[in-house]
């Protein structure tokens, strides 16, 4: 494993939760004079956020894919309300020191939440900027030891048909399950989202906590978490499950692998309105300094 | 006067006798409805998604937004049009100058939803758009009904018809069927997943088609 992160050599420029806030006071007021924009590198944002404009919070919480709730892209928005999250335990287990269940807000307060504003890219070619707020999944993992023998992690989404309406169909195999290598899921880029913009994760975005791979098409973040474990073999995963041809395990944004069903070559950054152009889509989504090491001498035609 | 290509007062084996529904009123009336509004009207929900989508009213993403809507529209039209024969001939209720108007209002959805996918969606990246053509199952269906469409919409005419005669008209426009099918089953194929509003049109037109199969094949048959 080529680059696992060490806590204390990078982060020492992680905005403390004052600052951060002070931040978003300012991008208030940015926006309101017209300057959105501007982004001081003295406000102490994270290395790994890019400096491009975020989508706003009404787009990035009323545009999203969680068959949950429907697979029309504004049906998260108006039936995700039902959801209940408080509480909220997660069973963490499989290859790990400390198995049990834990409560979120428990949890929440062992964790360093800081804001990464990521590129995050769809396999439907259409992408956002979203300013995340989270941990990372490594300080998880750590906090609960991984076992030498695991090699992969596994993650499940609540299953509660009388709050997620979309769970009433069959559409996916129920429930929604995605997996990471376990390198890939230490890797600093990764990151287990807690909000957006500050706030709480909104539902429809995958409350109370959320993966984010951003080197990954989008359905490889899964929302509402309420299993973690840890393997020593591929897990299933659900896209996967429903279409082997189409959806690998492995999805990494890549413009030279095309997808059966869309050309992965360009995206759509949403928000632009009516004219918007086409972008070109980078490796990696834009991140393939810090990953690509973990693919060396992998053919990703055939792990697509 | 336009020409009845399809006998439509031919009724069927079964049907319900004259008597029953005064369809002289309904048939009366119709004939007094003139067809250009048609047009017309055709115009404005185009132009109200244009105009919603230009003052952000479609949402996040008005471009897929539009393009969606504009496929659906079509797809609407082009199943009301096939619906005027077994209406004329089950009912015995004569919309038949109407069969026209729709299939090229049909058209003109189409055609749209081509252009934005091409202008909006594409940003006419034409290599890119090219090579979706030719691995993407979906568009190349979806492409081939356009193409199929091509024919029908220039020859929509009477003069057409009479340049073509009756029969070989007629013949041509059988290429109508090919192009709905394969219409819904590009509908179908977009949905990553099997959804229900996607499979309701496609059985729609399945029954629709089943009608017309019952109708042509013996009676070609025969003829052969």
């Amino acid at each position: 494993m080529a680059n696992r992160f060490k806590s204390d050599l990078t982060w020492g420029d992680v905005t403390p939760e004052t600052a951060f806030l002070n931040r978003r006071a300012f991008m208030a007021g940015a926006t309101a004079l017209g300057a959105g924009s501007i982004m001081s590198p003295a406000l102490a944002a994270s290395q790994y956020s890019t400096d491009e404009e975020p989508n706003t919070f009404e787009q990035i919480t009323s545009y999203n894919n969680f068959y949950e709730f429907g697979t029309g892209k504004t049906d998260p928005a108006e039936n995700a309300h039902a959801l209940t999250t408080n509480p909220w335990p997660i069973e963490i287990g499989g290859l790990v020191e400390k198995p049990g269940t834990y409560e979120f807000e428990d949890l929440k307060k062992e964790m360093t939440i800081e804001e990464r504003i990521y590129r995050f890219r769809c396999v439907e070619a259409w992408s956002m900027v979203v300013p995340w707020n989270g941990f990372e999944l490594a300080d998880l993992l750590d906090m609960v030891g991984v076992k030498p023998e695991a090699k992969y992690v596994y993650f499940e989404t609540l299953v509660r048909p009388d709050e997620m309406i979309g769970q009433n169909w069959n559409t996916v195999p129920w429930p929604y399950r995605e997996g990471l290598r376990l390198d890939e899921a230490m890797h600093p880029l990764t990151l287990v989202a807690t909000g957006i913009y500050g706030k709480d994760m909104p539902n429809q975005n995958g409350a109370p906590l959320r993966l984010v791979v951003p080197w990954k098409y989008g359905f490889k973040s899964i929302k509402s978490i309420v299993k973690i474990e840890l393997t020593d073999k591929q897990p299933e995963t659900s896209w996967n499950m429903i279409n082997a041809r189409e959806y690998g395990f492995y999805s990494n944004v890549n413009p030279e692998v095309d997808h059966p069903r869309w050309s992965q070559a360009s995206e759509r950054r949403l928000g632009g309105g009516l004219f918007a152009k086409r972008i070109p889509t980078l490796m990696f989504n834009g991140y393939e300094e810090e990953v690509a090491s973990l693919y060396e001498g992998m053919d990703l035609r055939k792990n697509y | 006067m336009a020409i009845h290509l399809v006998h439509p007062f031919k009724p069927e084996k079964g049907a319900a006798p004259d008597q029953m529904i005064d369809r002289s009123t309904i048939n009366g009336a119709v004939r007094r409805i003139p067809k250009w509004p048609l047009y017309l009207i055709s115009v404005i929900p185009v132009v109200a998604l244009f105009y919603a989508g230009a003052t952000g009213q479609l949402g996040v993403d008005p471009i897929k937004e539009i393009e969606h809507e504009l496929g659906e529209l079509a797809l609407q039209v082009f199943i009301a049009s096939l619906c005027i024969t077994p209406l004329c001939r089950l009912m015995r209720i004569n919309l038949i100058k109407f069969r026209r108007p729709l299939g090229l209002i049909t058209f003109f959805y189409v055609l749209l939803h081509l252009l934005v996918w091409v202008v909006l969606d594409m940003s006419l990246l034409w290599g890119q758009m090219w090579a979706d053509i030719l691995k993407r199952p979906y568009i190349t269906i979806g492409m081939v009904g356009f193409v199929l469409l091509i024919p029908l919409a220039v020859t929509s005419n009477d003069w057409s018809i009479k340049k073509l005669g009756a029969a070989g008209w007629q013949k041509l426009h059988i290429l109508t069927y090919p192009a709905v099918l394969l219409a819904v089953i590009h509908n179908v194929m977009v949905q990553k997943v099997w959804e229900a509003e996607a499979l309701i049109y496609l059985g729609v037109v399945l029954v629709l088609l089943a009608y017309r199969y019952r109708r042509f094949l013996p009676s070609r048959r025969v003829a052969a």
